[in-house]
């Protein structure tokens, strides 16, 4: 008994009631804050699916990536010859190009310029190794496993290709998460103030109940779950939008999407995540909403 | 039963309102407080229910000491006391019944029990035939009938009043009286703060005299000698 108590059932029931009355009784308020946080879930929404397939985008293009194998510039042919056997038997390699310091340093010429004619006499750089693995996925272990090989000066995989993606993508994230939080607080903000219409409206009733002894959660509990109403009635919506547009695009694209890159996410399990994700940000919302009113005009 | 104990009150506009009371209530009493307006009446009642705490001093109410309880706690101190008001603060969507009933589902009593004690207090306050009306179908002396049902069917130790029969004519106050004597009867320790002088001067009980926020008089068989 201290501390805390199971609820009883028929006191759950009567906590439901009680808060499913108060949606009916401030219906503009209710009608506000559920569209508060339909707007706001749809685009969390809608943000989560663009968010999510771009990351997915920025995994396989980073995974796509061939591994260039740097020889010490020190090391002699015999020493290279080596190198590249080893290289050539790695697991999960699938193709590898020799390119020797000569033709390296030509390819630095034609895109810095002639200045770099004068290295000609002595050359600076290594011998290359351009890799690919056979599972784009393995890229990263291939690279590592090369770079505990002797003679390897630098291993590098996916230089600069995937760095414009990343930029576009933390910049959209940025911009959504600005937007998103302001809506948040502006749904949370309702839903507060839809709260405190209902504890105005009920002062009485909360008066008589604190006089004859009737527990702070007791009196709380009902506020609380109407605020998780307004959550839950403002995700419906955006569940059910988000999951047949996504089942529609991913029907329609992703036979066309076949060979490319760029993949969409599995309907299945994506799907039913961020129809997770929103339900459970709506009952957060709303919980939260109700938590400021609760606090500030139901003080013990 | 009830003690105070050098019981200090400053309000948090600079009012004090009770100015070292000591004081100490047997169980089974019948106190009357008395005192002319503004004199922190109100305010001693409002302590012992712990709507209002003391700024300093202690109060404890049936081995409960108000002043070290834990808010979390306030609420089982409540279920001990029963209040009563001069505007009876019933709730108008409920009627008789419900309003009395629904002091006992806030704290979570069983259907079983509600019933039960719902129509045993409607007996002792005579509202039986009226169990199914609204408040607004009632007069003043029923309301305030319902009111007192509802303040002990919990069978709280004590019965604190502020002013109820304020609100209502000479013969009607007699008639709450006549409900107050009977739960004191039954061994309810009652402390009620009044201005009427001719309940006090007529059903004689311990009169305790309180102005300018301290006891200026207490006598048992006491009478009332304020104007006001
Ligand atoms: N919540 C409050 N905040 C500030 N001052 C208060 C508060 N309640 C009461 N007071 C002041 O404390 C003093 C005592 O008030 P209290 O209500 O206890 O008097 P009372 O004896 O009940 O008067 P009455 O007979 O008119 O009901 C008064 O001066 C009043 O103005
Ligand atoms: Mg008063």
């Amino acid at each position: 008994m201290k501390g805390y108590t199971i609820m009883k059932a028929r006191t759950m029931g009567r906590h439901l009631r009680e808060s499913l009355k108060s949606l009916g009784r401030n219906s503009w308020m209710t009608f506000a804050s559920v569209s508060a946080v339909t707007v706001t879930l749809l685009l969390v929404g809608v943000f989560i699916v663009i968010m999510m397939n771009l990351n997915q985008l920025a995994d396989n293009l980073e995974n796509d990536v061939e591994i260039k194998v740097i020889t010490e510039p020190a090391a002699d042919a015999e020493a290279v010859k080596i190198l590249e056997k080893q290289v050539r038997e790695t697991s999960g390699v699938s193709e590898v190009i020799h390119a020797t310091k000569d033709e390296e340093l030509d390819k630095m010429i034609k895109s810095f310029g002639d200045e770099l004619n004068l290295y000609k006499q002595s050359n600076p750089l290594g011998d290359a190794f351009y890799v690919k693995a056979a599972d784009p996925q393995k890229t990263a272990e291939v690279a590592e496993e090369i770079a505990t090989y002797d003679n390897t000066d630098q291993v590098v995989y996916g230089e600069g290709k995937i760095e414009k993606l990343f930029n576009v993508l933390n910049m959209s994230r940025n911009i959504g998460m600005v937007l998103i939080l302001a809506l948040l607080f502006t749904a949370m903000f309702l839903i507060s103030n839809t709260i405190r219409l209902t504890i105005v409206a009920r002062g009485r009733e909360i008066e008589i109940m604190k006089l004859v002894g009737a527990t702070n959660s007791f009196v709380r509990i009902p506020f609380v779950l109407e605020g998780v109403w307004l959550g839950v009635l403002g995700a419906i919506i955006p569940m059910v939008v988000i999951s047949v547009s996504y089942y529609e695009l991913y029907s329609q694209w992703q036979p066309r999407l076949q060979n490319e890159l760029f993949q969409l996410l599995n309907a299945t399990p994506f799907i039913l995540q961020v129809n997770g994700l929103l339900l459970f940000m709506g009952v957060f919302i709303g919980v939260w909403g109700s938590f400021m009113s609760v606090r500030k005009f139901l003080r013990a | 039963m009830i003690m105070m104990k050098d019981v200090y009150k400053k309000y948090p506009n600079g009012v004090v309102a009770a100015n070292g009371i000591n004081v100490e209530i047997a169980r089974g009493e019948f106190v009357y407080v008395v005192g002319p307006s503004g004199a922190g009446k109100s305010t001693f009642i409002k302590m012992m229910y712990r709507e209002e705490s003391p700024t300093k001093g202690d109060i404890i109410i049936n081995g409960i000491n108000l002043a070290t309880l834990r808010n979390k706690r306030v609420p089982y101190l409540r279920r001990q006391i029963g209040v009563v008001f001069q505007d009876f603060k019933l709730l108008p969507k409920l009627n008789v019944y419900e309003n009395v009933a629904f002091a006992l589902e806030v704290i979570e009593e069983s259907p079983k029990q509600i019933r039960k004690k719902v129509n045993d207090v409607l007996a002792l306050v005579g509202l039986t035939q009226k169990a199914r009306m609204f408040p607004n179908e009632l007069s003043g002396g029923e309301q305030q009938r319902v009111s007192i049902a509802r303040s002990i069917v919990n069978v709280p130790k004590v019965v604190i009043a502020d002013e109820p029969t304020g609100n209502l004519d000479p013969d009607t106050s007699w008639e709450i009286m006549k409900i107050f004597e009977q739960i004191n009867a039954r061994g309810t320790t009652i402390v009620m703060a009044t201005h009427n002088k001719e309940i006090v001067n007529t059903i004689r009980h311990r009169v305790i005299v309180v102005d300018g926020g301290m006891i200026t008089r207490d006598e048992y068989e006491g009478v009332y000698d304020y104007e006001g």
